[in-house]
């Protein structure tokens, strides 16, 4: 019981202390990669330091709902960064949703999000919610029919059983899951706000998705915006390692040991995160808007076959 | 020799790797790019084929394996590189292809094929039976491609591609052909794609151009 409870708490500062780690991360890998000088690691607390400690400058017309969009897209991340195993399977509010919840957590973030980017009735935050739901409601069912097909496998849709099961059944080749580890990765690119979709370092493009979203936030709504996204894609990386590659997650029935030495393989699994997005960042170029949703029936082309392959072969 | 459980899982590798790059064709717009998808799925049809040898032991699945290796890994790409250099046609690509609605029906089509497939392969006794769906998604993939394109490079690719999925779909529920008929039908492929290269410098002389689409409307002569 004491376990679990630090698994909890353990799984969860280590969410939010270090999403903004693994954003730093990946931008320095990708300044690398590009031959610019990178920032330092740290840049992201920095701003975060920066902006808890200005003063909040709100439109005239801004209703409540845009000043309560911030905790509301906050909460729902460290919700979900909750109940995804990281670091270890013996999470108690685990039980309190499945992967499906989990969608729908996310869902939420993003409905909220939107309504409060329209809320002012600026152009650039119409135009940024428009294109949001767009690429929502594509990502979502492709989303969907990942976990479904790992689901189907692993007859379970709790992330904890998935990943239970998936280490405890003898080593197979599943093609299906090769299908739906590709369909992730483009979901997450795209629903990360990542480069081939969406440009995460501009503010001056007409093409962007996320930032234009968040033009109208300043100070302690805009940190909660920007972790919350960094959050994010930590919560997708955690996804992704629990469904693909599970093993090293701490057991159920495990002691502090194995708890304690999951937290430094999650740590390597997720550098290694971080510089493969990093790699795909710099080798794509950004899509035309008009082509985001090519990309992403891709990307629910690749979890169906996954599925029907399942179907099947039974593998 | 490899284990049953190992070569079933191998050649359900195989089958999915094969369905994947029937789709990555079906949504490929460059003509140069199809040929080496077509290469990638020579190769993992030779692989599947060597493995349901050396499970097997047949000694015919492995002069098939090699037979696959020499003619769709070699041969065609080679003839048909040269057509595309000689034709200078590199650089071309179709212009009208709805890649999402294709998918979609592509979709549609590989359900349609599983379905079919399901009472057939039940009726076989090899461990690969359940490849059969796949193969014959293949196949199909491939017929939609051809009806897809208008280039008349991409519908002779389309065109192998569909033999590709009809040899994979007889090496996974009957573990291959008699050597006389796989022979036959290598010979068929080989010059149907030289009677095709003469057809396309035919065509380009006629209209000035690849696409088939002249060939619909009726002139008078």
């Amino acid at each position: 019981m004491i376990v679990a409870a630090t698994n909890q708490l353990l799984e969860l500062a280590l969410a939010l202390l270090a999403a903004p780690l693994l954003l730093g991360w990946v931008n320095k890998c990708r300044a690398w990669l590009q031959n610019r000088s990178a920032p330092s690691i740290w840049l992201p607390y920095r701003n975060l330091h920066k902006l808890f400690h200005k003063d909040a400058v709100l439109a005239d017309n801004a209703s409540l709902l845009f000043r309560a969009a911030p905790y509301v897209v906050f909460g729902s991340m460290v919700v979900a960064a909750a109940i995804i195993p990281s670091v270890g399977t013996a999470l108690p509010s685990a039980y309190v949703a499945d992967a499906i919840a989990l969608v729908g957590l996310f869902a939420t973030a993003r409905v909220f999000m939107s309504l409060a980017a329209m809320d002012i009735g600026t152009a650039f935050g119409t135009l940024g919610a428009r294109r949001e739901m767009m690429i929502g409601f594509l990502a979502e069912p492709a989303l969907l029919m990942v976990i479904f097909t790992a689901s189907l496998i692993a007859s379970s849709t709790s992330l904890v059983a998935i990943s239970t099961a998936f280490v405890t059944r003898e080593l197979a080749i599943y093609p299906s899951l090769a299908f739906a580890a590709i369909a992730f990765m483009l979901v997450l690119l795209a629903e990360n706000a990542r480069i081939p979709v969406d440009n995460p370092a501009t503010h001056l493009e007409l093409t962007m998705i996320h930032e234009a979203m968040l033009l109208e936030y300043s100070a302690r709504h805009l940190a909660l915006m920007e972790w919350a996204a960094a959050l994010k894609l930590f919560n997708y990386a955690a996804i992704g390692i629990a469904l693909f590659v599970p093993w090293g997650i701490a057991r159920g029935d495990a002691g502090y040991v194995e708890l304690l030495a999951g937290a430094p393989i999650l740590a390597l699994k997720l550098l290694s995160f971080g510089a493969g997005l990093a790699l795909i960042e710099t080798l794509s170029a950004k899509l035309r808007i008009f082509r985001a949703p090519e990309f992403l029936a891709t990307a629910f082309l690749f979890a169906v076959l996954g599925m029907l392959v399942h179907l099947l072969l039974g593998s | 020799m490899l284990s049953t459980a190992l070569t079933s899982q191998l050649v359900n590798l195989c089958a999915a790797v094969l369905l994947l790059l029937a789709f990555a064709m079906l949504a490929q717009r460059r003509t140069v790019a199809l040929v080496d998808l077509f290469t990638a799925q020579g190769v993992a049809l030779a692989i599947s084929t060597l493995v349901v040898a050396l499970n097997t032991g047949h000694g015919h699945m492995y002069y098939s394996a090699a037979l696959t290796f020499a003619l769709k890994v070699c041969a065609l790409p080679w003839i048909l590189r040269r057509l595309i250099r000689r034709l200078d046609v590199q650089w071309e690509a179709e212009s009208r292809l709805d890649i999402t609605a294709t998918m979609i029906i592509g979709l549609l089509v590989v359900i349609f094929a599983f379905g079919l497939a399901e009472p057939i392969s039940a009726l076989a006794t090899t461990i690969t039976r359940a490849t059969l769906g796949i193969a014959l998604a293949i196949v199909l993939l491939s017929f939609l491609m051809m009806i897809t394109r208008r280039k008349a490079i991409s519908q002779v690719i389309g065109f192998l591609a569909m033999e590709n999925g009809l040899f994979f779909a007889a090496s996974s529920a009957t573990y291959g052909m008699p050597m006389l008929i796989e022979f036959g039908i290598a010979l068929d492929v080989l010059v149907a794609v030289f009677v095709l290269g003469v057809f396309f410098f035919q065509i380009r002389e006629q209209f000035d151009s690849l696409d088939l689409h002249n060939l619909e409307s009726l002139r008078d002569k």
